[in-house]
Order: C-alpha cells, then structure tokens, then sequence
C-alpha cells in the first residue's frame, strides 16, 4: 500500500473521507484536518487518557493508534456525544457535580465513563474506579468525578 | 512525538503477509493493535520501513475450544479475552488477569499475542500462562511448530520466534476439576513491578503445585524450590509450610534496583505476592473440584 492513502470511516456520525499518511496518527488527523480540537495529547505514551476517542465504542488512545486503522470504523470524539446542543447525560452529569477543574482530563474521562455506561450500566463502584483507572487528573478531582459517574448508575 | 514515515501493509491472508515478510526480511514489522509497537517507534528505539497489519488476517482471529485446550487467536484482543464466555468458563484466572491488564484503551486495542511477542519484562501474561503450561503456535511459510510458553521468552525483548514467523494461537489447557489457577501483582507504575501466579493441581487427592514469577527478572521464573518444598503438602497446612520457603526463594532472586522499585523490596513483594496467589489457586481448586462433582 502507497502513501499516501484514503481512509473512509465514521466520524461523530458523519462519514467522513481523508487522506492520510501511513505514519500519521489518529489524535493528529482530529486535531488537525479534523479541526476537533476536544481530544488532547498529554502523555503520548498511553497512560494518561487525555486522548481518549472511542472507536467502536471503546475507549482507545488516540496518541497510539494510527489513522489508517480506524478505515471503516466508527469513531466518537468529545464533540460528538451532544445532539442537538444538548449535553450527553454524562457530559451534564459532569456539569452539575462540578466533576472537573483545569477540564484538560475532561474528554478523555467523559468518553471512557460514556463506554463504561455502555457496558455496564448499572456499575458498581469498585467497576468505576477500575474502569478509570487509566483516565489521570492531575488536578486530582477524583471525588466530584467519582460522583459525577456514581449518579449514572 | 510523530512517528517516521514507513510504507503500511494491508494483508487479508496468511500466504500475503508471508510474502511481504519474505520481500522485506528485517526492514518490516508485523503489528495488530499496536500499543506496544507504536510507543517504540514513537521513542526512537525501533524503526522499520514496512509495518504489516495483520487485523485483517482471518486465519488469527477466533476464540475457541479444541479438545481440552483453550484456544486464543492472535488478534484477540485482552478485553475480547477478558469479557469471554469460553475463556471465563475454562480458563478463569486467565479471565481475571486479562482485565487486569495496563489500562481500558490498552485492553481494548492490545493482544495478547503482540503482548508475548514483545517479551517486554514488566508484563502480566507470561508467568500465568507457564503456570498453566499454555502453548504458542508459531507459523511460517515452512508450516508450524508449537513452542511451550516456559520456553517461548529467552530474555527481555527476545523470544523463540524466528523473524519469518508469526503467533497464530495460544493454547491454554482448560482447567479441570481440582485444579485452581491465581495472579497477583503489584506496582506503583502502569506495569507490574511484580507478578506472581500459582497453580493447585489435585491428583487422587494429593496436591501439587506450579509457581512462577513475572516482571522481577528478564524473563518468566519458575519457582521450582519452592514447588518441591510444598509438594503434597495439603492447602491447610501452606500457611505453616509456604512463608519461609518463600521468603528464602524470593530473597535470591536476581532483581536490578530501578523505577518500580529497589531489589530488595522487590524480593520482598515476590514472597508477600506468591503467598496470596497461591492461597487464591488453592481456593480456586476447591471451588472448581465442588462445582464440578
């Protein structure tokens, strides 16, 4: 396969077409063509959660995972859990427990929360924590985040 | 930090990727979820012109029973492996330690093939899977061999693989009535600084037992002292005979003093660490040997 190269999958809903090189990687392609600046790159080694998408519904790394492996998936983004102007009930959920302070861990927390949700709606604490376990803020908001998730269930 | 360019590979069968590998020799890479890959192409340590994508290879993927194996696919992902009606039914502490396994994003896109092929030290597949005596298939063009995981690893980064040879499956023996099978692990950092697996083996009810550890040196380590110390000791009566022998075992295991930890706590975790895994083994044996009466 020559680069550069088309890849058509599912963005926030949209079939979306780009072209791209082998070597770019996914969180560059959404930051950049994509414009959808809401994914943030912090770690780059996987640990942090910062750039947490979902595709096909799970929580990946977006710091990781080349563009071209997301051909013919579907890929979500921060900016695409609202419908309509209206805020997922995660997103208010995190709204309305102030479950954030610098917001920089905010997407990446909201999305892996959203697939959690998506699983296992009804999880019990200790599933929450496990489940985030690999979202850091370094702000150190747990709590208000732990409570924001714990009105979900 | 972007990564160098490299020319991608998209192969839809086992004969393709032969032939791109047999084109390319050393100058490519094979790869399925890339959590491993990426991150050390991405610091500089590797660097490959041609990376072969292998999700597309039918012939690797697939969870299934053969017999009296467990049979995993190489593009199993940990949380496909994880969430497994057969792997949690037949193999449940390999269930366990798949969800377990570095973070969700990690799990979600990672294989347990690419994990063993890596033979990165600070991992949690390894001891487990020789302490179930599990089984990789290797393949090449030449057909394929199946190498014992106790002998798959050579040391950090090196494995059994041949450079023209790729993981198909991993063969877990399913774990019968009367047997029970435990990881525990601890770290400050995303990896293990320590893990420890156990086995409880009943046979005409005598027990044996299989310990080994992962992530304290650069390979898998088999407790065997410790083994023949226990052997036939019954589960009651570990508490009075296991901590000693442990604790003199673990303490002359060649460790480096580094980021997860210094040696000699690390000794220490793998006594504390082999103690509770063995402890849960034996639980697990006797639940398993009831539920199946």
């Amino acid at each position: 396969m020559l680069d550069p190269t088309n890849i058509r999958f599912v963005l926030n809903g949209a079939e979306t077409e780009l072209t791209v090189d082998a070597a770019e990687l996914l969180v560059d392609i959404l930051r950049g063509p994509c414009k959808l600046k809401g994914t943030k790159r912090s770690c780059d080694v996987e640990v942090c959660g910062a750039c947490t998408v979902l595709v096909d519904g799970l929580p990946v790394s977006s710091c990781t995972t080349l563009a071209v492996d997301v051909e013919g998936k579907k890929v979500t983004t921060i900016e695409g859990l609202s419908e309509n102007g209206k805020l997922s009930k995660v997103q208010q959920a995190f709204v309305d427990h102030a479950a954030m302070q610098c917001g920089f861990c905010t997407s990446g927390m909201v999305l892996a929360t959203t697939a959690l949700l998506e699983q296992k709606p009804h999880a019990s604490e200790a599933e929450i924590r496990h489940f985030l376990r690999g979202n850091i803020c370094r702000c150190t908001g747990y709590v208000k985040i732990l409570e924001a998730v714990k009105s979900l269930v | 930090m972007f990564l160098i360019p490299f020319t991608h590979h998209r192969p839809v069968s086992l004969d393709e990727v032969f032939e791109t590998l047999a084109k390319h020799g050393d100058d490519a890479a094979v790869y399925a979820g890339g959590t491993e890959l990426l991150l050390a192409l991405k610091a500089r340590v590797l660097r490959y012109e041609h990376l072969i994508d292998l999700k597309r290879v039918k012939e690797l993927s697939g969870i299934r029973i053969e017999g009296e194996e467990l049979v995993i696919g190489a593009l199993a992902t940990h949380h496909q492996i994880a969430n497994n009606d057969l792997v949690q039914a037949h193999v449940p502490a390999y269930a366990a330690l798949s969800e377990e396994i570095a973070n969700i994003r990690v799990r979600a896109a990672g294989t347990l093939a690419g994990n063993l092929a890596f033979a990165e030290p600070h991992s949690d597949p390894p001891s487990l899977l020789s302490a179930m005596d599990a089984t990789l298939i290797l393949v090449s063009s030449g057909g394929k061999r199946g190498v014992p995981m106790r002998e798959f690893i050579l040391s950090d980064f090196t494995t059994a693989r041949e450079e023209n040879e790729l993981i198909a499956e991993i063969r877990i023996p399913v774990t019968a009535a009367g047997e029970g099978f435990a990881y525990r692990k601890f770290g400050h950092l995303e990896r293990p600084a320590v893990g420890a697996s156990a086995g409880c083996v009943m046979r005409g009810g005598k027990p044996s037992y299989r310990l080994w550890f992962g992530a304290i040196g650069d390979r898998p380590l088999h407790a065997k002292e410790i083994e023949d110390a226990i052997a036939g000791v019954p589960a009651a009566s570990l508490p009075e005979a296991l901590p000693k022998v442990a604790r003199d075992f673990a303490s002359g295991i060649s460790t480096a003093s580094d980021l997860h930890g210094s040696a000699d706590y690390k000794q220490h975790l793998a006594s504390v660490l082999i103690q509770r895994a063995l402890a849960a083994a034996c639980e697990a044996a006797q639940s398993r040997g009831a539920a199946n009466a």
